[in-house]
């Protein structure tokens, strides 16, 4: 069971880095982004240093480096409606997260679990630390300290798009790493 | 038959330091009236006072008797008469008109002092019978008291019911100043929307606004200090104390009917659960024990058991548990609905309020009363995303938050679901109404 999701670890770094990759060498065609929102939003070109400083030996950043940084770069997880597991899509990028925590033990960051204003107030302040704590267990898991985080659930209080359209509440269902 | 009485100035007297008027008044708006509503006249109070008043006492009771949907006023323009007093009212005018009753009134200046004397007489035109009356005596200021007043008697007389017409509401608001700022108020204002005033502002979200059973006290949940902790604020004083500092979520407070305890939702150890404070002692006990969320509690009306909503079995639902039972003896009181959320029992202790979404399938969430005993459910909104109902101290009206035009605004709907009236926003999503207590 170990090794297995260590295999699938190992190719989901390489998918997401040959991706990033793949996007970084390709920004001057915007229309190939059928990645998806997400990835393509995260691996976009902007210069802006990550947050780890590891450099490989050789003063050249190795792929897995690249794809932590571009990993580290997405803050916001989205939802689906009534769900609090994250998307299995992030998986990776949450190691990523867990990997950066574990190696910094000085760093703090505060998850903010948000929900869509659907279903009523207080329901959706428990759900927001529902989605928040599903993200917190798993940094935990993957080698974080608790000590590093706070978990603050929103619920519908702060919608990231006001409006009651699908598409604002897919916005609104999320966790925020601050 | 005339009785002498100075009403008491509410807090508005003591209000004079932190009394800001709020920006945008509610004003109510009846979307829906019952069919055969019962006719009455009200004849515009003579003022007997120099220059001219600042508030027209008989459009306030008028305003309040259509607000609740069961009374229809009779045009001022269709009159046959216009009588001040017993002396002048002649019976057969207002049969001829087919009213039922007759309100008269007038005000006049109360001899060397700044105070009005309002003297109203009700009469019954069938039976030719004075009901009511009686002189009331206030400051200029006040003459919005003595018009909800007024109103109360004359529908206590007529429904046998004691009228809510001098009860107050808290609500909250959110102003979206830009994406970055939203300005959060809690905010107090008559039953009406009028009179609104600021009791907080902040721009970290306030919510779960709650009155003590005296109407003296409001707590709520506000996230100043970046985490949602409970507080407590005395109204006419401002003054402000937290409650609570555990960790995680802190919310719900709800006063016990005795005003001793304060039920709320704590998650300090990993989910949310029903706990009780003491307010005295500030003993913490946990009421409810699971791995789910337990949210959204309410007091039964003998202050021995607590209604929360559960999602243990994968849905809301709603639950009772007596204090002091064990965790395997809580009663479920929903089934038949794919969520159920935020119940509250009406004065009667079978009827249950809550948020109803019926089925996966339909995403609508609407104010419903289910009876516990005999499970009939009467769904009483039909509009969508309808949240935070609140039962008026007389159980005769409930006020909800719903949207319109994307806003958020608050309704209200009588408990046979008859009658309707709103009370829009000019600025900002109005939420969380919490209708006060009688505080008279």
């Amino acid at each position: 069971m170990g090794k297995q999701s260590n295999k699938f670890l190992k190719v989901g770094f390489m998918v997401i880095s040959l991706f990033a990759v793949a996007a970084c060498s390709s920004t001057s065609e915007p229309e190939e982004d059928s990645m998806g929102d997400e990835t393509a939003s995260s691996s976009s070109s902007d210069s802006t240093p990550a947050t780890t400083t590891a450099v490989s030996t050789s003063g050249q950043l190795t792929q897995d480096e690249i794809a932590a940084q571009t990993a580290l770069r997405q803050t916001v997880f989205y939802f689906d409606f009534d769900i609090a597991e994250f998307k299995a899509e992030d998986r990776d990028t949450l190691t990523y997260h867990a990997r950066d925590l574990a190696a910094n033990p000085g760093k703090r960051i505060r998850l903010e679990g948000h929900a869509d204003e659907r279903g009523t107030r207080e329901y959706n302040l428990a759900l927001g630390e529902r989605r928040a704590n599903g993200i917190l267990n798993y940094l935990i898991v993957n080698g974080a300290s608790r000590s590093q985080i706070e978990v603050v659930s929103y619920g519908e209080e702060r919608p990231d798009q006001n409006g009651q359209t699908e598409r604002a509440y897919s916005r609104n269902r999320r966790v925020e790493i601050q | 038959m005339k009785t002498r009485r100075t009403l008491v100035a509410v807090a508005f007297c003591l209000l004079g330091l932190a009394a800001f008027a709020a920006h945008g008044e509610l004003s109510i708006q009846i979307t829906k009236g019952v069919d055969n509503p019962i006719p009455i006249a009200i004849v515009p109070f003579a003022w007997e006072g120099d220059g001219a008043l600042s508030e027209d006492v008989s459009q306030i009771v008028l305003n309040d008797l259509e607000q609740v949907g069961e009374f229809r006023a009779l045009s001022r323009d269709n009159m046959l008469s216009t009588p001040h007093e017993e002396q002048d009212v002649f019976y057969r005018d207002w049969r001829l008109l087919a009213q039922d009753y007759l309100l008269v009134g007038k005000i006049s200046r109360a001899a060397g002092s700044q105070l009005v004397r309002v003297q109203y007489e009700f009469f019954d035109i069938n039976r030719e019978l004075k009901l009511a009356g009686e002189v009331l005596t206030g400051s200029v200021a006040q003459l919005r008291d003595i018009g909800h007043t007024i109103s109360n008697v004359v529908f206590e007389q007529v429904t046998g019911t004691r009228g809510a017409f001098t009860t107050q509401i808290l609500y909250v608001v959110a102003d979206y100043i830009s994406p970055e700022l939203t300005n959060f108020r809690l905010e107090k204002a008559d039953y009406d929307g009028q009179r609104a005033q600021i009791l907080l502002e902040s721009q970290e979200p306030i919510m779960s606004p709650s009155w003590s059973p005296t109407g003296l006290d409001v707590a709520y949940v506000s996230f100043e200090t970046s985490l949602p902790r409970i507080y407590i604020q005395n109204i006419a004083s401002g003054q402000r104390r937290q409650i609570t500092n555990y960790p995680n979520i802190n919310g719900s407070p709800v006063w016990s009917p005795d005003g001793s305890k304060l039920a709320m939702v704590l998650s300090k150890d990993g989910s949310p659960d029903i706990y009780v404070q003491d307010l005295t002692s500030n003993q913490l006990t946990q009421i409810t024990h699971h791995p789910l969320i337990d949210t959204e509690p309410s007091w039964s009306k003998d202050g021995r058991s607590v209604v929360f909503m559960s999602d243990r079995t994968g849905q809301p639902q709603i639950y009772q548990i007596e204090l002091g039972a064990s965790a395997f003896e809580v009663e479920r009181l929903t089934y038949d609905c794919f969520q159920c959320m935020k119940a509250a029992f009406l004065p009667d202790g079978v009827n249950l309020v809550h948020v109803r979404r019926e089925t996966r399938q339909n995403p609508n969430y609407q104010i419903a009363i289910l009876n516990v005993e005999t499970l009939r459910v009467i769904t009483l909104t039909d509009t969508s995303l309808d949240e935070s109902p609140s039962i008026a101290p007389n159980g005769s009206m409930i006020m909800y938050a719903t949207k319109f035009n994307g806003r958020g605004v608050l309704d209200a709907v009588s408990i046979d679901g008859r009658v309707k009236f709103r009370l829009p926003s000019s600025q900002g999503d109005v939420r969380e109404p919490s209708w006060s207590p009688f505080l008279n």
